[in-house]
């Protein structure tokens, strides 16, 4: 086990840890302030790479197919938002989750009436595409490097809108007094429909990001919601500081589990029984991992409310 | 392939015959056909559906004489569905044959549901080890293979190819291990490293990173669906492409290449059909596929379609007469119809034995998509192992 | 409508289903005798997700956990030659109840959308261990190739001796439900869901309480996969699958959750619906989707509400 590959598999798991943040980020928002569960993000991240993937293909420009694709992925949240969530802010979660896990079954069949169910074909545009000599050998792909730092720079923006911005100060007030916030004249219903177009949005990005590395079809957003979902649990829900912790501790646990678990298992139990084992603990782990942050934090590391 | 066109006396005989009414009971065919048509793998059966839908325009959607209605059943890739379905089939629809099913699980289910009917179960795609041997049914035949013999191709194509320092990756699921078993029936030499991966897993590259550092000669990957399309994405991504070879089974296919266009370029398949594989009734299967669909069909379809031909078979050798189940055996022994894959014969457990060839994904005619080309024969006649646990002789 | 009106419906209702099988059998139409056996045994597995669903307001999305662990149990046991239909069946009700005694005990302690997102974590580890032990099948499953057998009792290859048991157990449940429902223990349950903090100002702990609901919803939902795996003559851990856990959560909320026997009107509603628009067209999702949105956001006390009013 080399120092080189130990790194490689470090940046792996950063660059999954940051792809996990932009889907939680968005969810984590629209739970945190709107107390709302909404199981149809997956959704919103499929429709995001399919727009994106069609805009492209449309018009020939990469930049101007995420433009398009993001846009699309706003209006569709905002619709959605306005059509079916709104009642539910109101509702338990159980009816949130029952009714949104309604509505993955419609866009699923959307998209597959739109597009078919096969998978769609995407692609990159030439200056995206290949890898760079980080040192010594190592060759990554560029893209991946781009999604770090995308994902990064989303952070941080996120960071200063909540922090440091009116707006921010708004949506953090309404997350902790609703009425409140409406009693002082803010219009609590159009910054709800704002936030969570927002969180459209980052679902969305997420989507278009991952989608010409990944897979575009009917279905793709449910393969990453449960993953996402443990994310915002471990990290705690309603923080953005919860999301990124979190999804880094799932990005790096689960690369580093699928590279490593197996080999530290065969250096304590034999080689057969380690290549039964391992494979299972490693799809298990991360979800071992949030039963005991969850044991012994039962509302996630950093709850954004007390 | 040919169909009878009724001559004036016959037509007037049936019409005879017809106004004769319920006399006569049996003027249908019933066939049941059971695949997944809702979900992301609903891709699959569409191409299934379209090829028994072709092969019923060629036959003239008639067999023996008898109108022939298809019924679909979608089983959403649940045992337990596929069951429901084809007890629905069986007791409410009352079809005379049950086909199709992609899952093993499901097969599994299902099969001897429709055998202890005493109805025939016409397999077009999984191909479970324990219906080769052990659980083999006269009244199971299937028109694909059975799971271990494309891998076994396969590993016999890396091992006659002197290939040393293999690394191998598959899902971890009872396909995933079956495939990875029947490669290492054949290949004899070294393995570098055997790597299962979570099953629906979509990002490799953590994997990917430690197959570089293991620095293999060659790779062996069995990823359907969408983990293909993942997987093969990101190999080339990471620029494996050039580095290491990359064989595969399952992986590749004409469902999956427009999804991946040149990333599958330079990709080894083994399989026992591919679209340019040159005999007549193949060359108007996909001509006709093409022109009725406009895509390219899929191993999938092709077993569909033969499926359709093979009952066709049985019940004109026994004239109509369903209840004749013994005269249908024999005939559909004797795999007597113009099969996609060309002449081939069955063995005692009722699977083909069939040649398999080694396919490579090559450049398309200008413009289009790659497509896989026949480069040599692997197999001649290849029996499956597992014929010999059966009891049936 | 009194409890006693909806007490002779309830009454009805069973008649009705007492008479599927003469019925299919007069129409020669066994295969519905078939389709509704299977609507009541996911019934059973609704009406036990309901104890803690409904009353107990912990939105378990693991349920059908149980399920695969009962069917797992029989066809273990099968695997091995053991037959005997009371040892099959009570390993399969004791192995849940186990299993959901180890889960409880570490789930309850949290609440809201942790209790739920760690139920679903918990399924899905079973469901992957399921797929990787091949000596079970792994992914394949197993086949049942001899249903439990009930020396000189009960054949369960006789279909229709087969659907009277299923739903003799279907009403044991619905009475013995409605006695726990109704008693101190139930109380407690239901108290702790309407108002935690002045339960437990008046000195329970919900807990314990909590955790023995669980064992028990997790036990008969063992049941419920014992005689699923019956059914089916097969299992995979596809039984275990967190969408079937959704498709639970849909009967019991579907059918109402605030009477014992709204998970049944739940579980016909939902499958037999699903068998009857699958069967029309393959975007069925496409229906079924807006149709669950819309149950979900209507349908309050869901089909009982809907079609029994108010109770009090």
């Amino acid at each position: 086990m080399n120092l080189f590959l130990v790194l490689e598999q470090t940046l792996n798991g950063l660059q999954l840890g940051v792809m996990l943040f932009l889907m939680a980020a968005g969810l984590t928002l629209v739970f945190g302030i709107m107390n709302l569960v909404n199981l149809a993000h997956g959704s919103l991240y499929m429709v995001g790479a399919y727009l994106a993937t069609y805009f492209y293909q449309a018009t020939g420009s990469y930049p101007l197919g995420v433009l398009l694709g993001l846009a699309g992925t706003l209006v569709v949240g905002i619709a959605v938002e306005l059509v079916a969530l709104r009642t539910l802010y109101e509702r338990p979660h159980l009816d949130q989750v029952l009714a949104t896990f309604g509505l993955i079954l419609f866009f699923n069949e959307l998209m597959a009436i739109l597009w078919g169910r096969a998978a769609i074909y995407t692609t990159l545009p030439d200056y995206l595409s290949g890898h760079v000599e980080l040192f010594a050998g190592l060759r990554y792909p560029l893209y991946r490097l781009v999604i770090i730092a995308v994902g990064l720079a989303v952070a941080g923006l996120l960071w200063f809108v909540v922090a440091r911005t009116r707006l921010g100060m708004l949506i953090r007030a309404g997350a902790s007094n609703r009425a409140m916030v409406a009693a002082l004249g803010v219009n609590v219903r159009l910054l709800y429909t704002l936030v969570f177009g927002f969180g459209a949005a980052l679902a969305g990005l997420a989507g278009l990001m991952s989608g010409p590395i990944h897979v575009v079809q009917p279905g793709m957003g449910e393969l990453i919601l449960i993953e996402v979902f443990v994310v915002i649990v471990i990290g705690g829900i309603g923080s953005i500081r919860g999301a990124l912790a979190g999804a880094l501790i799932v990005g790096m646990a689960d690369t580093l589990g699928r590279a490593f678990v197996r080999p530290m298992l065969a250096t304590v139990i034999s080689t057969t029984a380690a290549d039964a084992a391992g494979p299972a603990l490693a799809s298990m782990l991360i979800y071992l991992l949030m039963a005991i942050v969850l044991a012994l934090k039962p509302q996630g590391l950093f709850p954004a409310r007390s | 392939m040919r169909y009878k066109t009724p001559s004036i006396a016959a037509i007037v005989f049936a019409a005879a015959l017809l106004a004769s009414g319920p006399a006569l009971a049996q003027q249908k065919l019933k066939i049941g056909f059971i695949t997944t048509l809702s979900g992301p793998q609903g891709v699959v059966g569409e191409y299934m559906r379209n090829s028994v839908e072709l092969a019923l325009d060629h036959l003239g959607r008639k067999i023996a004489g008898l109108d022939v209605e298809v019924i679909y059943g979608d089983d959403q890739v649940k045992p337990d569905v596929g069951k429901q379905v084809a007890d629905e089939m069986l007791k409410k629809h009352q079809v005379d044959f049950v086909a199709g099913i992609i899952w093993s699980n499901v097969m599994l289910a299902v099969a001897p549901t429709v055998t202890d009917a005493g109805k025939f179960m016409i397999g077009t795609n999984a191909g479970p080890h324990e219906l080769a041997g052990k659980q083999c049914n006269e009244l199971f035949f299937t028109t694909s293979w059975q799971n271990d013999d494309t891998p076994e191709a396969m590993g016999k194509v890396m091992q006659d190819q002197g290939i040393t320092d293999v690394y191998v990756m598959a899902p971890n699921y009872a396909a995933g291990k079956d495939m990875v078993n029947g490669f290492k029936r054949s290949y004899k030499g070294r393995i570098v490293d055997e790597v299962y991966t979570r099953l629906g897993q979509t990002d490799y590259q953590a994997e990917l990173s430690q197959l570089r550092a293991k620095n293999p000669k060659a790779v062996f990957v069995f990823y359907p669906g969408g983990m293909g399309i993942s997987f093969l994405r990101q190999y080339s991504e990471a620029g494996l492409r050039g580095q290491f070879p990359l064989y595969s089974v399952y992986t590749v296919d004409e469902i999956s290449i427009p999804a991946v266009k040149h990333a599958a370029l330079g990709q080894y398949e083994t399989r026992y059909w591919s679209p340019d594989l040159k005999n007549p009734a193949n060359q108007k299967y996909v001509s006709d596929y093409r022109k009725k669909y406009g895509k390219m069909p899929v191993f999938y379809g092709a077993q569909s379609y033969d499926g359709i031909l093979l009952i066709d078979s049985a019940v004109r050798a026994v004239k109509g007469n369903l209840a004749d189940k013994k005269g249908m055996i024999a005939a559909m022994r004797k795999a007597d119809f113009a099969s996609t894959r060309g002449k081939f014969s069955y063995n005692t457990n009722h699977f083909p034995i069939q040649n398999f060839y080694l396919l490579k994904a090559v450049t398309g005619p200008a413009g289009q998509d790659p497509v896989m080309e026949i480069q040599k024969t692997v197999f001649t006649n290849h029996k499956d192992s597992y014929a010999k646990e059966c009891p049936m002789k | 409508m009194s409890s006693r009106t909806r007490a002779i419906v309830l009454a009805a209702g069973l008649v009705l289903l007492a008479a599927v099988p003469p019925v299919a059998a007069l129409a020669n139409q066994p295969f519905y005798l078939d389709l509704v056996r299977r609507v009541m045994i996911f019934a059973i597995a609704a009406l036990s997700l309901n104890l803690i669903l409904g009353y107990g307001g912990m939105i378990s999305f693991g349920h059908a956990a149980y399920l695969g662990v009962g069917a797992y149990a029989v066809g273990v046991l099968a695997h091995y030659g053991i037959n005997n239909g009371f040892l099959q069946w009570a390993l399969a009700i004791g192995a849940s109840a186990l299993v959901a005694l180890a889960i409880g005990a570490v789930s309850i302690r949290t609440s809201g959308v942790y209790f739920i997102m760690i139920t679903l974590a918990f399924t899905q580890m079973l469901y992957y261990l399921g797929i990787s032990i091949e000596e079970y099948g792994g992914d394949d499953g197993m086949r049942l190739a001899v249903k439990s057998q009930f020396p000189g009792l009960i054949d369960l290859n006789d279909a229709t001796a087969f659907y009277y048991l299923v739903l003799a157990i279907l009403v044991l449940c619905l009475f013995l439900g409605q006695r726990l429902v109704d008693s101190r223990f139930g109380m407690v349950i239901r108290a702790a869901k309407s108002n935690e903090v002045r339960t437990r100002s008046i000195g329970f702990s919900p807990y314990p309480y909590r955790l023995a609901a669980f064992v028990i919803a997790g036990g008969v939902c063992g049941l419920a996969g014992a005689l699923l795996v019956n059914h089916t003559a097969y299992l995979t851990p596809e039984f275990m699958n967190w969408t079937r856990s959704g498709e639970l959560m849909f009967m019991v909320i579907l059918g109402g959750m605030a009477s014992i026997a709204g998970p049944v009107l739940g579980a016909f509603a939902l499958l037999l619906v699903e068998d009857a628009l699958s069967g029309w067209t393959q975007h069925w999702q496409l229906i079924l989707g807006p149709l669950l949105v819309l149950s979900v956001l209507f349908l309050r006390r869901g089909l009982v509400g809907l079609l029994f009013g108010k109770n009090e």
